[in-house]
């Protein structure tokens, strides 16, 4: 407890006033390039001994690239890195090691089929006679492990473990190795809370003994349990270091989600259009260990945008009304008529249409030609025997790409050579030459240039003015804003809001996003 | 980049073919001699072609399931199995019509059951039809009761040795599989489909194609096209060789594929161009014959030819290709 308290007032001197050396380890000006892509842009980042920091930020903020950069996995394009005030180059995880870092992942990386003191000692195991001297080693492990609060036979396999076990070995033999930074990628990811709470209690006992600790996870709640200070990344740049008792829940999730949102003005410019024809219907949709069970209306020419966070079940709603993971609860109806949704084949013939937030998992065909990428998914839809033939597919992909107006140099070039924002506007083309009824954009506007972006804003008003229907997820409130006309907030995994007209401004979207519990605004789910 | 300038440098597979024949001719002054004989062809030539084929035939049903980012290594012992049901139902008496059929239908299920496992339960290709390529040859052992099955059915006989307009029966069955399938893929949108999941099965279902079915249909293929290669090859010897019949022939179909310009990890592929690449391994084998080198020398020399080859496609060559490529098109423009 004392050393967290020191850790505490350093904290509230201050970076200048303490000087280079209180940090444990610190990033100066980080930057990593990949290709033309900024993953990280001259980050500061500062870690103490004996405290708890997160690092937050939606994905492709550059938290993971940050974390790899400090375990020496990546090197750095720009900056340093300084352990004890002193730079230093770290050429691997390995070698990070040697500097006291080590790591632990979300999936736990040790061998499952040997023993827990194995798993314990593996690299660096006492011997005695230049052999492996088991009884020391398992007696050491006892002790350790008798440290973490754990009471379990060294000489079991870690494999017949719970993973929450496992994850407190790995902890374990990660600060045994290193001992002064230990950094914890989404180590709950895969745990329940009671064993949550145990992990929680082990991370505090090392806070106490000094340790600094960085914490990875996209669940709100536990940085509030945990850390006593955060560090906010959004598009690889640095948005603020503070401490979180200094922040309430809504700045935080501000700071993760946008610039300055403001409450008041920039409310939705497009009242609720009073389209009266009901597209779609989905009553108590849902599906186990995915979506809670959610009710939705779908109306023609609307745009029902989707806030949440991270991790909040905002793709995996996509993804059940897609047909990809089918519901298993609930029903849907099309024009009053029920529909099965049990594949994305299946809804694909009943014109919906998918964008995936994984542009290079799921969207692209990266070695096939921009014309095959675009005639593609109506070619789903024509079936195996109706093909189109190549001047039927350079009429499409012309005429698509040319509303689009994407910028390639060929429609025969490979899609993989073109920019993220062409890409977009590829797979967008694919589905309007479907000529879709509902189409779902997961993320459309991730990762691309501004120029992009813009035609991807332009594109959704157009097709709304048409009367199609669409349900757009985005981590950009001010974009949810300006074309949403109903806007659902997604939040653990469930619908928790449903915002319509005056309601449809950034400050009541992350309100809603933030509220924890009970106090959450109940209009929603009729 | 690589992919359409290698496309564009007139086609590696046609003048590697070109070179290993001009080769054997050199090493062999008779090579390119052909003579009409009793109503058919006769020559070296014609030798490659005919025995090229049973590899020709497993690398037409094998590059499909190769550009699906598969492989089918379970086509050698499809083939044993095929010749083994097809020479024990004649020699039990039945029609030709009725062990063909047979053989094909057995043919057809190992790929169904391909199938299945890479599709449905998503095993790993190398290991699902490994699965099959160990267990049988063991049920093709068991069908002839471990001993050679000869037989002297005119109709079997004939689909190994006999001709038709001049062209040995093998050849002819190639060839026309070739087109057949060629035509199946390019006519329709499977071709598309295949390379789509080949490249990005996730994508590629998100799009709407039912990959599962696409790659049952495609193992389904390979299959066949092992069996008719097995009914073939027990047809030349008038028996089934349930330990020799296609043994390791996988691999060279694997290898005729490669060279046809089909890549491991999925994508593009030409059916005519594997099936030039197993014609080049037969011409080599066929050259280092004839030149009366020491029949040892074989796998080195074929070793050698083939890593030329691979090399001649390797991406880096294709990048150094491709700058030449670039520079004349730049010129005429």
């Amino acid at each position: 407890m004392r050393a967290s308290g020191a850790a505490m007032s350093i904290g509230k001197l201050g970076r200048s006033a303490v000087g280079e050396s209180a940090f444990r380890m610190e990033a100066r000006g980080v930057s990593k390039v990949f290709g033309a892509h900024r993953a990280l842009d001259h980050v500061d980042f500062g870690l103490l001994p004996g405290e708890v920091h997160a690092l937050l930020g939606e994905n492709g903020a550059g938290k993971s690239t940050l974390i790899k950069i400090l375990t020496g996995a990546y090197q750095p394009d720009g900056g340093e890195i300084l352990v004890d005030g002193a730079p230093v180059v770290l050429n691997s995880p390995l070698h990070a090691q040697t500097f006291g870092i080590g790591t632990v992942y979300q999936e736990v990386n040790l061998l499952p089929n040997r023993s827990v003191a194995e798993n314990l000692f593996l690299g660096h195991q006492p011997t005695r006679f230049g052999l492996v001297d088991r009884r020391r080693m398992e007696r050491e492990s006892r002790g350790l492990l008798a440290r973490y609060g754990l009471d379990i036979d060294p000489g079991s396999e870690l494999g017949l473990h719970s993973v929450a076990v496992q994850q407190i070995v790995a902890i374990a033999r990660a600060v045994q190795l290193s001992g002064k930074v230990l950094i914890l990628d989404e180590p709950t990811a895969s745990l329940d809370r009671d064993e949550v709470r145990r992990l929680f209690e082990v991370i505090a006992n090392l806070k106490r003994e000094g340790l600094a600790i960085v914490f990875i996870t996209h669940f709100l709640d536990q940085v509030f349990a945990l850390a006593d200070r955060v560090t906010i990344l959004r598009n690889g740049k640095l948005v603020d270091t503070c401490r979180l008792d200094a922040l309430t829940r809504t700045e935080l999730v501000r700071k993760m989600l946008g610039k300055d949102i403001s409450f008041s003005g920039s409310t939705s410019l497009k009242t609720e259009r009073p389209t009266t024809e009901v597209l779609l219907n989905f009553e108590n949709f849902g599906r186990r260990r995915s979506v809670r069970p959610f009710n939705l209306t779908v109306h023609k020419g609307e745009v029902i945008g989707v806030a949440g966070l991270l991790g909040s079940g905002r793709t995996e709603m996509a993804r059940i009304m897609f047909g990809i993971d089918p519901a298993d609860e609930g029903r849907a109806t099309m024009k009053g008529a029920a529909i099965g949704l049990r594949s994305a084949t299946e809804a694909i013939a009943l014109g919906f249409g998918f964008c995936p937030e994984d542009r290079k998992a799921d969207g692209i065909l990266g070695e096939l030609s921009v014309r095959e990428n675009i005639v593609i998914a109506l070619q789903g839809k024509l079936g195996w025997f109706r093909a189109l033939n190549r001047d039927e597919q350079l009429d499409l992909a012309g005429q698509f790409g040319e509303a689009m107006d994407i910028r390639a140099a060929s429609l025969d070039m490979p899609v993989k050579l073109l920019s993220g924002g062409n890409q977009q506007k590829v797979i967008l083309a694919r589905w309007l030459a479907t000529d879709p009824a509902f189409l779902i954009l997961d993320e459309p506007t991730r990762g691309i240039d501004v120029g992009a972006h813009a035609e991807i804003v332009r594109t959704i008003n157009r097709l709304r003015d048409d009367g199609m229907a669409l349900l757009v997820i985005s981590s950009e409130i001010d974009e949810v804003v300006a074309y949403s006309s109903r806007v659902v907030v997604m939040r653990d995994r469930e619908m928790v809001a449903e915002l319509r007209g005056e309601d449809i401004n950034p400050g009541v979207i992350v309100q809603a996003i933030a509220t924890h519990g009970e106090t959450a605004h109940h209009e929603a789910a009729t | 980049m690589n992919r359409m300038a290698l496309r564009n440098v007139v086609n590696t597979q046609t003048v590697a073919l070109v070179g290993v024949l001009l080769l054997n001719w050199v090493l062999f002054p008779g090579f390119f001699r052909i003579e009409w004989q009793d109503g058919r062809l006769f020559g070296s030539l014609i030798d490659v072609l005919n025995r090229g084929a049973p590899v020709a035939i497993l690398a037409i049903g094998m590059t499909p399931v190769i550009a699906t980012k598969g492989v089918d290594l379970s086509v050698g012992a499809v083939m044993a199995m095929a010749g083994a049901v097809a020479a024990s139902l004649v020699v039990a008496g039945y029609p030709a019509w009725i062990a063909v059929s047979g053989a094909l239908a057995l043919g057809l299920a190992c790929g169904i059951w391909n199938g299945i496992l890479v599709a449905l339960l998503d095993i790993q290709p190398i290991i699902a039809t490994l699965v099959l390529m160990v267990a049988g040859r063991g049920i093709a052992q068991l069908v002839t009761e471990g001993s050679i099955v000869t037989f002297s059915d005119p109709t079997l006989v004939f689909i190994g040795t006999g001709s038709f307009l001049g062209f040995p029966m093998p050849v002819v069955i190639a060839f026309a599989l070739m087109v057949l399938v060629t035509l199946a893929v390019r006519k329709t949108a499977i071709g598309l489909f295949i390379e789509a999941v080949g490249v990005n099965r996730s994508a590629a279902t998100l799009a709407g194609i039912r990959s599962r079915l696409l790659l049952i249909v495609v193992y389904s293929i390979s299959g066949l096209c092992a069996a008719t290669a097995g009914i073939i090859v027990a047809g030349d010897i008038r028996g089934a060789d349930a330990n020799n019949a296609g043994l390791w022939l996988e691999l060279d179909a694997i290898l005729a594929a490669v060279i046809g310009g089909a890549s491991l990890l999925g994508g593009r592929f030409s059916i005519p161009m594997s099936v030039v690449g197993a014609l080049i391994i037969q011409a080599m084998n066929t050259g280092i014959l004839v030149s009366g080198f020491p029949p040892e020398f074989n796998l080195v020399v074929k070793a050698g030819m083939i890593t030329l080859i691979l090399m001649i496609q390797s991406p880096l060559a294709g990048h150094i290709l491709g700058w030449f490529g670039r520079g004349k098109r730049g010129a005429a423009r």
